[in-house]
């Protein structure tokens, strides 16, 4: 800083207030170094009036000689030269000089003083021991000359009178005499200053009440009031001089205000004068004494004014260390200050107060800089930024002003305005004279000359920007930029100006503020002109063609500009590339048929919809949208993959934002996830193999954010690099006239080859100029497949039933095949599966959208193989269904047919039944083997039926007489009706069964069962093995008797003969009637062979009587606990193997309860020794599965279940150990066949008594 | 009155904007766009000091010579911005503070409507007769 040496002195740093001094002056020359060093050195406390808070205060004071000049004349305002106290030394300690010169010349001062009103005086006495040595001789008491002076002087007010001990001694009584002088001194000024202080107070408030009086005048208060300040400034309260003038301050913008509002005061006039200076602030000055003069003499103008009481306001808030205060207010000033000329209709010369104003944050801003380092400077930038754009603001319109900012250079009426300007300054003021960079010269320089201007201007304009920029304004920052802007399009250098504008314009369209973004864009349109930067102009002007914002005059003339490079002929290899958001957007796509997915050949149409976006009318030479193509590698099944999920068919809506005046939320959140659903199948069996899901627009979403080109490309600065994909397939619209708003352009999309068609991008071409949609958002796709005729049958109702009329549906999609005229299809006949002949069978003809084209007559032939079905004349991609009637037939039993050829040389699959878990029912898998016209292979289609029955049988005994039971179990959920129930015996003619059945027609509901009984009789001999067919017709419920259907079930039944007899007798004890619980008795057993040996029998043993015996093993098992069995409950018996031999058993058993029990189960086993054992039967449980026999070894299975669960008990180790160990020579159990064994007994029942002491009552309640 | 009064969204685009008719509504624009700096300034300078108890009212944001712009932003940093002449000098700052809530009332009623989609602009007639009341020159 070149102004640093020439600091401004500060005036009123000299004041302090006055104390005079009268009496010895020798004495007070003596102690005042020593005074007035020490006086400052402790603070006192000041207590306000008016409720002010007290301060701590350190005084000084400035010692001069008493003269009676000094004293206030009445009515002198000044308090700067008020005396606040007086003192009078002196070191008399005689009383005779007292009385003769002392006391007189003390006389004569208070008089004076009291002819002034001034009652703040105090009379020092200095006691020194050499004075005390020098009077020795006539001494009094030294007390007594302070004495008289009280008396004399201090009317009640002792405190007037001080004495001062050994002032020049270094001891502790000196001290203390000095600290309770000081101590009185400040007390005493203290006091003088709040009264005389006071009283100043009241008289300004007196003379401000008066403002409404005619006379009063502003300038003499604002002296008034100024010397209040003064004088707080001299007692550094810089606080209180601030508060003075910015009640000044306040008080004149209040009268301004009120001459706005009409209330005119005539003082004001002369701060109406025209300005004729304004030469800015001065703020170097502490007092800058000539506008202070002025003002004394009423003939300061507003500004200076203004400018006198800033600079006092500037010199207080620097003494307070508030530096940025002072700008804040400086700002408020100038801005207050334009206003106030402009309410107060100054005349003022055009451009003169952008001079006062530029010079004034200049000189403002030097002051600052003046008072702060650099680094302070740096960190509050925020408080002088506002400056510095102010003072770029003002030159820039002094340079409009004055010329100096057009290309041509100023004219000579800017040069005379420039002077006339100039005039205006006046001349620099001395402060600022040597230095290089003053304000002053600054402004007179740029105004100087074009060069000048614009290095001035560009310095401050660059300036404030990187301020703005330092503090993260960057809105501020970039409006001064556009200003710069402007500037640079005014002198012709739209190159700079560009930049700065695209700068501002990426800010306004980000935050999406549509007015700026339009203004600017208008201007960056302009230059791109100028610059000749074809392209970019021409984006421009379509954005601007677009622009709701501009009239619609401007919208055509952007429009015109376009069409009008469209038309001009130039190489046609070259073309403008344009973003087509800008000129339409695509709203809609809507394909025929919806469902966009076509077979190869057929007919699709995409219906685009645009928003034309131009103020009128464009017609286009060519719309084209192109298509990238993939070969569907997936085959035929293309129908599976509907791509898109659509909320209706066939339609994309594409949601664009609607214009660059839309709220830009979408570059805030970005793109949302737009996932998919992908299924990748095998091409050989349309099997899953894998599964996941997509992002389908990760090319939006992976995206760099700070990228040029934002996602919203319709508020893109330059449009995006579109480069047209040379893409070989493409719609293409010749000659379209697009209107504004909403145009529907209809495409007719190629559909040759099968694969998925997906539409890229979008170009409209007029003349030279291409508008482009790089991409299509969300992508559209339509497929075109190739599909082979496919053939399905399917049942029209859920489960197919086994045994009665069924309907299955055939279904054919003829793909890419015609159907001629007598084409067949041949179905290889079963006998498992007969085809019902019908009527009329109907076939329907439906076209790819599932209408109905057409119905015919089909025609059935059937041959003894074949089965052949004339299908009606289909053309290709239709569906033709026809139903059939067909019957499973329910496999009934053992018969195991040779494996046969089927006509075509098939294997003849045999229907296989199994369970199926989904139902009770057991299914029955039907191949279907149809031969096609279009393939060389066989169909093989497969169908499921299921039995709506399940058969039991059961063999039951009364002794020698046979019974046979069959169970019809409805697994089924049909009602059903049996018919003609009827069991035959294959081998045995003689052998008779009787039924036991009465209804000839039995109702069979859903869930229910229905049993059979048949006696078994016959007449020599009962086989031990029969074979037994058991039929039935059924149908389902209410339908006539020809829909009845035959139902057989064989089976088959060994070792049917009773061999033995079981009686069990139970014997009460010896004596009583009846047996009693808790008694022993006795249980008989008897088993008695029926039958005579058969030739199946064998014998394990020969008795010694020659005669054979086999070996039984008997059990006594009671399940129920009612029984306890004493001593032995099994045993073997030996029994002779011939008709009627008895074998009686005791066994003593005990009842546990009373009532009646029933009779322990006796359970009676072959008993096969270890030789026997390699000759056994076959084990029911080697039995193995097999295709025929399915059905019968379940119920045998089941028996043989039963009878293992009879023959558990108390064997069931041994069992169960043989089971584990077969082959090993052991001996072993085993049952007998149901029937075999006979029980007499069973179920038999025997009173029990209770015993009779029973004192114990058992109440079983169940 | 106000010569101009803006609502801003949390994003900083405009959700409603209007001015004087008389004068170049365009200014306001830049006038009203170029606050934000300062309101952010504010915004982040209290949210350091004071935390959730927050003055809604930013006070005086800048000065111009012809124009004062204040601030005034919602707990959902939603800001107001009116804009009132210089001259017009007899607007007390409370005055300015009752315009702010009247507006942020008004401001209330429009998004309360289920029909009102948040982040639109402004189209409610009520809320145009709001801020017309206090463009009125009276």
């Amino acid at each position: 800083m070149e102004c640093q040496e020439e600091k401004p002195i500060i005036y009123t740093m000299e004041n302090k207030p006055i104390v005079t001094c009268a009496g010895d002056q020798g004495l007070f020359t003596s102690l005042y170094t020593s005074l007035a060093q020490q006086l400052p050195r402790e603070p006192m406390e000041w207590r306000r009036t008016y409720g002010r808070a007290p301060k701590m205060i350190h005084l000084e004071a400035n010692f001069v000689q008493f003269k009676e000049e000094l004293l206030p004349k009445e009515g002198n305002k000044a308090l700067l030269t008020f005396p606040f106290l007086h003192i009078y030394w002196t070191d008399c300690c005689d009383t005779e000089m007292y009385k003769t010169s002392v006391k007189e010349e003390m006389m004569r001062w208070q008089s004076s003083l009291r002819t002034h009103g001034s009652a703040d005086w105090v009379i020092i006495v200095v006691e020194t021991n050499d004075t005390k040595k020098k009077n020795k001789t006539n001494i009094l008491p030294r007390s007594s000359i302070v004495d008289k002076i009280r008396s004399d002087f201090c009317n009640k007010q002792n405190d007037r009178c001080v004495v001062l001990s050994d002032p020049l001694k270094d001891s502790s009584r000196s001290q203390e005499s000095w600290n309770a002088l000081l101590l009185k001194l400040r007390t005493l000024l203290l006091m003088s200053f709040t009264k005389n202080l006071g009283r100043f107070e009241d008289d300004m408030r007196t003379l401000r009440e008066k403002r409404t009086q005619p006379g009063w005048s502003f300038c003499e208060y604002f002296m008034v009031q100024e010397e209040l300040a003064f004088v707080f400034e001299m007692l550094q309260q810089f606080e209180d001089a601030l508060v003075q003038y910015d009640e000044l301050d306040a008080l004149f913008t209040q009268y301004v205000l009120n001459f706005g509002a009409g209330d005119t005061a005539n003082w004001l006039g002369s701060f109406c004068a025209p300005v004729r200076s304004w030469s800015g602030l001065l703020l170097r000055r502490p007092i800058d004494m000539e506008k202070r003069e002025g003002i004394q003499r009423g003939e300061a103008s507003l500004l200076d004014l203004r400018s006198y009481l800033f600079s006092r306001q500037c010199t207080l808030l620097i003494f307070l260390q508030r530096p940025w205060e002072v700008t804040q207010r400086a700002l408020e000033l100038l801005h207050n200050c334009v206003q106030e000329l402009r309410l107060l209709e100054v005349s003022v010369l055009e451009g003169a107060l952008d001079c006062w104003v530029f010079l004034s944050c200049l000189e403002v801003l030097h002051r600052i800089e003046g008072c702060c380092d650099q680094a302070q400077l740096a960190a509050n930038c925020s408080h002088t930024v506002g400056l510095w754009a102010y003072a770029t603001d003002k030159l820039k319109s002094l340079g409009e002003h004055c010329g100096l900012v057009s290309e041509k250079g100023p004219t000579s009426e800017d040069l005379n305005r420039t002077v006339d300007l100039l005039a205006g300054l006046g001349d620099e003021r001395p402060e600022t004279i040597h230095s290089l960079q003053s304000p002053y010269k600054k402004l007179k320089e740029a105004l100087s000359s074009v060069e000048a201007f614009e290095r001035h201007y560009l310095e401050l304009s660059h300036a404030a920007m990187e301020m703005y920029r330092a503090i993260g304004r960057m809105r501020s920052a970039r409006l001064v930029g556009k200003s710069l802007a402007e500037f640079y399009m005014r002198k012709g250098d739209p190159e700079r100006a560009e930049t700065l504008l695209q700068e501002a314009l990426k800010s306004y369209v980000s935050e999406g503020w549509s007015l700026p973004v339009t203004h600017t864009r208008k201007q960056i349109a302009e230059c791109q002109k100028l610059l000749g930067r074809t392209e970019d102009y021409l984006q421009t002007s379509a954005l601007l063609a677009g622009d709701v914002n501009l009239t619609t005059e401007e919208r055509k003339h952007f429009c015109q500009e376009i069409l009008t490079f469209a038309a001009k002929s130039g190489e046609p290899s070259h073309k403008v590339t344009l973003s087509m958001s800008v000129f339409a957007q695509l709203t809609r796509l809507q394909f025929h048929p919806a469902t966009a997915s076509v077979h190869s050949g057929a007919n699709l149409r995409v219906e685009l919809t645009l928003r034309c976006l131009m103020p009128m009318s464009v017609r286009i030479e060519q719309v084209a949208a192109i298509i990238h193509f993939d070969v569907d590698h997936g085959g035929t099944h293309g129908r599976s993959k509907g791509a898109q999920r659509q909320t209706s068919p066939g339609t994309v809506e594409f949601n664009q934002d609607k214009s660059s005046a839309c709220p830009p939320s979408s570059s805030f959140t970005g793109p949302s996830l737009e996932l998919d659903e992908i299924h990748d199948r095998s091409p050989s069996d349309n099997s899953l193999n894998s599964a996941g899901v997509v992002c389908k627009n990760t090319h939006l979403l992976l995206r760099r954010h700070d990228s040029n080109s934002p996602p919203n490309t319709s508020n893109c600065v330059s449009p995006p690099a579109v480069a047209m994909k040379e893409g070989a397939q493409m719609l293409k619209v010749q000659d379209v006239t697009l209107e504004p708003g909403i145009n529907s352009i209809i495409f007719t999309a190629p559909s040759e080859q099968p694969g998925t068609y997906t539409l890229r991008q979008l170009c409209a071409t007029v003349g030279q100029v291409q508008f482009v949609l790089p991409h299509m958002y969300p992508s559209v796709q339509y497929e075109v497949y190739s599909q082979e005729p496919q053939l399905t049958v399917e049942p029209l109702a859920e489960p197919l039933l086994a045994g009665l009329p069924q309907i299955v549906k055939f279904t054919l999609l003829t793909g890419h095949y015609t159907v001629k005229k007598g084409v067949a299809l041949q179905l290889s006949n079963t006998d498992t599966m007969p085809i019902l002949p019908s009527t009329s069978c109907t076939a329907r003809i439906s076209n790819p959208a599932a209408e109905l084209v057409g119905e015919s007559v089909l025609s059935i032939q059937s041959s003894e193989k074949v089965t052949s079905i004339s299908l009606p004349p289909t053309p290709p991609y239709h569906t033709l269904e026809f139903q059939l009637e067909v019957l499973c037939i329910i496999p009934s039993g053992s018969d195991r047919p040779a494996n046969e050829r089927l006509t075509n040389g098939e294997v003849r699959h045999r229907p296989r039944s199994y369970s199926h878990p989904d139902t009770p029912m057991t299914a029955i898998d039907q191949r279907m083997s149809i031969d096609c016209p279009w393939s060389i292979y066989s169909t093989l289609l497969a169908l499921t039926f299921y039995i709506p029955f399940k058969t039991k049988h059961s063999l039951l005994s009364a002794g020698n007489r046979k019974y046979m039971q069959v169970c019809v179990q409805n697994v089924s959920d049909v009602t059903f009706m049996l018919a003609e129930v009827k069991l035959t015996e294959k081998q045995h003619a003689s052998l008779e069964l009787q039924s036991l059945n009465t209804k000839t027609q039995q109702l069979l509901c859903s869930k229910h069962s229905v049993f059979c009984l048949w006696e078994v009789r016959w007449k020599d001999d009962l086989p031990s093995c029969l074979q037994c067919v058991f039929s039935a017709n059924f149908s389902p419920l209410n339908q006539e008797i020809s829909a009845f259907k035959p139902f057989h079930y064989q089976f088959q039944l060994e070792r049917v003969t009773t061999l033995y007899s079981v009686r069990a007798e139970i014997l009460p004890p010896a004596g009583e009637q009846h047996c009693r619980s808790g008694f022993l008795c006795g249980l008989e057993v008897c088993i008695t062979r029926l039958s005579e040996p058969t030739e199946g029998e064998m014998a394990e043993e020969t008795d010694t009587d020659g005669l054979k015996t086999t070996k039984l093993m008997y059990e006594v098992a009671d399940s129920s606990s009612n029984w306890a069995v004493c001593g032995k409950s099994s045993g073997m018996v030996s029994m002779p193997m011939r008709a009627n031999a008895t074998h009686k058993v005791q066994i003593e058993v005990m009842p546990l309860f009373a009532g009646h029990l029933p009779f322990p189960k006796i359970k009676v086993l072959k008993y096969l020794p270890h030789t026997a054992a390699v000759a056994i039967q076959p084990d029911p449980d080697s039995c193995v599965e097999n295709d025929s026999l399915s059905l019968l070894d379940k119920t045998l299975d089941d028996q043989a279940d039963t009878a293992s669960i009879r023959s558990r008990g108390s064997v069931h180790s041994v069992g169960s150990g043989d089971q584990q160990q077969r082959g090993v020579a052991m001996p072993r159990l085993e049952p007998f066949s149901p029937g075999q064994v006979f029980n007499n007994s069973h179920a038999r029942q025997v009173l029990v008594l209770p015993a009779t002491d029973d004192h114990i009552m058992e109440v079983n309640a169940t | 009155m106000a010569v101009c009064i803006a609502v801003i969204a949390k994003e900083n685009y405009p959700l409603y904007i209007r001015s004087v008719p008389t004068q170049n509504e365009l200014k306001f624009h830049y006038t009203v766009h170029t606050s934000l700096d300062v309101v952010e300034e504010k915004i982040s300078a209290v949210g350091k000091s004071l935390g959730d108890q927050r003055e809604l009212y930013l006070g005086l944001l800048y000065p111009t010579e012809d124009y004062k712009v204040y601030g005034y932003v919602t707990n959902s940093k939603v800001k107001f911005v009116i804009v009132v002449d210089s001259s017009n000098t007899s607007l007390r700052d409370n005055e300015i503070r009752s315009m702010f809530r009247k507006l942020h009332n008004s401001f209330t009623d429009v998004m309360c409507n289920p029909f009102h989609n948040p982040g639109d602009s402004i189209q409610s007639k009520a809320f145009d007769g709001i801020v017309s009341g206090m463009m009125q020159t009276g």
